[in-house]
């Protein structure tokens, strides 16, 4: 049997990972990417404290995770598209009309 | 055995989703994330969490990397990345967010695994079957089932007025 520990350091680790590329990378889609990465691994821990309790509110949490993951995608993307009809281009650091 | 199962599968995930951060090609950190999902979707069977894993394939490997893809290959940004640097003016502030955040993340699965939490729980068979989330999703939280609904009506909405081409 896997013990819990072992879930929650790949959750972590995943996690670390999404971090890591939403701090690195420029390429806005690629950004959206690793909050996708960052969203499963909070996924992985619901359901995994879910099995070793025996009771199922994490996975009804996890479902509704993956509706707003849903829902935040796809305004996200509607949102680079209007960016791109404005200045063709989807690097971040080149997107600073609203930085103070 | 279940942990020779479960090392090949999460090693898979990990490496994968280096494969996203690390890809040029933004087509390839596409496909790389659907194969972190898929292999997500492995552990939740794992995990007896059959329900979720078929929820998994069907709107993350399906519907949001379609929707992915669909808007790289419309927006055609293969060239946009072949310089690929880390951003300078922020990196030590990058650095130090990532070590406390992998500092309060290790601090926390070290409380954990101090917990009694090692031995799982009987469950019954029924657990996490369609009918066993079904039934608690329309009991316990039917309030936050029709909050998602309105939710991903609102994001619907939005997103059709965002990508609309202009305003009359």
């Amino acid at each position: 049997m896997v013990p819990l520990t072992h879930y929650l350091i790949l959750s972590a680790t995943l996690f670390s990972i999404g971090v890591l590329g939403v701090l690195v990378r420029r390429n806005a889609i690629v950004v959206f990417m690793c909050i996708e990465i960052m969203l499963n691994a909070v996924n992985i821990t619901l359901i995994a404290f879910d099995r070793y309790l025996n009771q199922h509110d994490g996975q009804i949490f996890s479902f509704m995770v993956i509706c707003v993951a849903g829902a935040e995608v796809s305004v996200g993307l509607a949102i680079v598209i209007a960016l791109f009809r404005n200045k063709p281009t989807v690097n971040l650091d080149e997107l600073n009309l609203m930085k103070w | 055995m279940e942990l020779l199962i479960f090392y090949p599968l999460a090693l898979v995930s990990v490496g994968l989703a280096l494969g996203v951060v690390l890809n040029k090609n933004p087509i390839g950190s596409a496909v790389c994330l659907i194969g972190m999902m898929l292999g997500l979707a492995a552990v939740f069977v794992l995990l007896q969490a059959h329900f979720l894993a078929i929820l998994q394939i069907l709107i993350y490997a399906g519907a949001i990397m379609v929707l992915f893809m669909f808007v790289i290959m419309l927006l055609n940004l293969r060239d946009d990345d072949k310089i690929w640097k880390v951003r300078e003016r922020n990196i030590w502030l990058s650095s130090l967010t990532g070590a406390m955040m992998v500092g309060v993340l290790y601090k926390i699965i070290d409380i954990i695994a101090g917990a009694e939490f090692n031995a799982p729980a009987k469950v019954p068979d029924e657990f996490g079957t369609v009918e066993m989330v079904g039934t608690a999703l329309f009991t316990d939280f039917v309030l936050p089932f029709e909050v998602a609904s309105i939710l991903l009506l609102a994001a619907m909405v939005g997103s059709v007025v965002l990508a609309k081409s202009k305003v009359d």
